[in-house]
C-alpha cells in the first residue's frame, strides 16, 4: 500500500448539469452576471461567501471593484492562494475582466466576502447584494442560496 | 497580549519520509520564524519506481497526544477515541468557502463509508482559538454533520496539536480594524486504531477515493 496523490478529475463536478433549482442571471451593458450563487450558512457561521460567473461581451475591458450588500457589515473581494497546502484567503482590490473574456468567482478562487452576516442564511434564500464596476456602474443581483454539490454548474451554464 | 502571538505561528523545519510500502515524503521547508512570513508547505509523492523501503510501518511522527474542548466545555483527548480511526483536518469557523467545503466532503465521506463511519471519528480542530469557542465549533460542525466532532481549546492547546500534526496555520490581518483570516494547511490525516498515522489526504481527493482508502486500511488492520 502507499499513499499517493490521487490526481483524477472530478468528472461528477463536470457532468453536473443544468439543475432543478434553475440559473438566474443579470446584464448591465456588456458585462453578464451568471447566477450568482452562496451556500447556506452553517450554525455560528459569520462569514458568507458569494461566487458566480462575470462575461464581458464588450469590447473594452472593465473591473469588478466592490460590492455591497444589506445582508452584511461589509463585502470584500477576496482570492484564495494554494500554496503547496496551505490555504490562504486575501483581498483583492478589482477583479479584471478583460473584453470577450469570462471570469469565474467559484470555490477555492475568487469570491465576494461577506463579513459580518446579519442573519444566518438557509437553504434557497435570495441574498441581495450590489455588484460595481468600474466602467459599467453598479447592478443589483441575488445570490442564490444552495449547496455546494448543486452549485457546480455555473461552469457548465456559459455556453449558453 | 495573548500568549500564542509571542509564539511563532510557524512550524520548525522537519523532513520525514512516509514509510508506508512505497516512498513518499511529506517536507517542510525551514520557515524563518517571523509572525508574518510565509512558510509555503510542499507534499510531494515519489514516483512509484522510488526505492522500496524496508522500514517498519507506522513509524510516520505525525500526530501525538492532544487536550482540546469540545461543545459544552467537554475535555476531549487522543485516547478517546483509540480503538477507532480519527480523521484530523483543521480549519475555522470564520472561514466562508474551503472548509465549508471540506466539511461537506467529510460528511460525504461518512455517507460513503455507511456502517463503516461508525469507527471513524472525524475531528475538526480550530486554528483560530480566540474566536472559536467549543459552542461555537460545535454548533458549526454539526451543522454538516453530527457526527462530526469539533475542538477548540487554548492558544497553547492548539499550538501543540497543530505542532503534532505538521499543521501549518497563520493569522494574518484583513483589515487595520482588527478582521483578520487564518492561512491553514488543508490536510486530512487518518490515524489508526492506536493513535498513530496511518494516511494522508490532500485536499482534492475526492470524499469517495478518501472513503476508499479508509476501506482499505481496515481491511489492512482486519488482517493484521
Ligand atoms: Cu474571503
Amino acid at each position: 500500500m502507499s499513499w499517493r496523490i490521487h490526481a483524477f478529475g472530478l468528472p461528477a463536478l463536470v457532468l453536473a448539469g443544468a439543475i432543478a433549482a434553475g440559473a438566474h442571471e443579470y446584464k448591465l451593458g456588456a458585462i453578464e452576471i451568471d447566477h450568482p450563487w452562496t451556500r447556506p450558512t452553517a450554525t455560528g457561521q459569520q462569514v458568507g461567501a458569494g461566487f458566480m460567473t462575470l462575461k464581458n461581451t464588450g469590447t473594452e475591458a472593465d473591473r469588478l471593484i466592490g460590492a455591497e450588500s444589506a445582508a452584511s457589515e461589509k463585502v470584500e473581494l477576496h482570492e484564495h492562494i494554494h500554496e503547496g497546502d496551505v490555504v490562504k484567503m486575501r483581498p483583492v482590490e478589482a477583479i479584471a475582466l478583460a473584453p470577450q473574456a469570462a471570469v469565474k468567482l467559484e470555490p477555492g478562487g475568487y469570491h465576494l466576502m461577506l463579513i459580518g452576516l446579519k442573519a444566518p442564511i438557509s437553504e434557497g434564500a435570495m441574498i441581495p447584494v450590489t455588484l460595481i464596476f468600474e466602467k459599467a456602474g453598479r447592478v443589483d443581483v441575488e445570490l442564490m442560496s444552495q449547496k455546494q454539490g448543486e452549485a457546480h454548474k455555473p461552469a457548465e451554464h456559459m455556453g449558453h | 497580549m495573548n500568549d500564542w502571538r509571542l509564539f511563532p505561528v510557524m512550524f520548525l523545519a522537519f523532513a520525514c519520509s512516509l514509510t508506508l510500502g512505497a516512498t513518499s515524503a511529506l517536507m517542510l521547508p525551514w520557515s524563518n520564524g517571523t509572525a508574518q512570513a510565509s512558510a509555503p508547505l510542499a507534499l510531494t509523492a515519489a514516483t512509484p519506481s522510488a526505492t522500496p523501503v524496508t522500514e517498519p510501518q507506522r513509524k510516520v511522527p505525525i500526530g501525538g497526544p492532544f487536550k482540546l474542548l469540545a461543545s459544552g466545555g467537554r475535555t476531549v483527548t487522543d485516547e478517546d477515541f483509540r480503538g477507532r480511526y480519527m480523521l484530523v483536518f483543521f480549519g475555522f469557523t470564520f472561514c466562508p468557502d474551503i472548509c465549508p467545503t471540506k466539511l461537506d466532503e467529510i460528511a460525504r465521506t461518512l455517507q460513503a463509508l455507511g456502517e463503516d463511519a461508525k469507527q471513524v471519528a472525524p475531528l475538526f480542530i480550530s486554528v483560530d482559538p480566540e474566536r472559536d469557542t467549543p459552542e461555537t465549533i460545535g454548533d458549526y460542525v454539526a451543522s454538516f454533520d453530527t457526527r462530526i466532532t469539533g475542538l477548540t481549546g487554548t492558544p497553547d492547546d492548539i499550538f501543540n496539536v497543530a505542532k503534532a500534526y505538521k499543521a501549518y496555520y497563520q493569522k494574518v490581518a484583513l483589515d487595520d480594524q482588527g478582521t483578520y483570516t487564518m492561512d491553514h494547511s488543508a490536510l486530512t490525516y487518518l490515524m489508526g486504531r492506536d493513535g498513530t498515522f496511518r494516511k494522508l489526504f490532500r485536499p482534492d481527493e475526492t470524499p469517495e477515493q478518501v472513503a476508499e482508502i479508509i476501506r482499505q486500511v481496515m481491511a489492512e488492520d482486519k488482517g493484521s
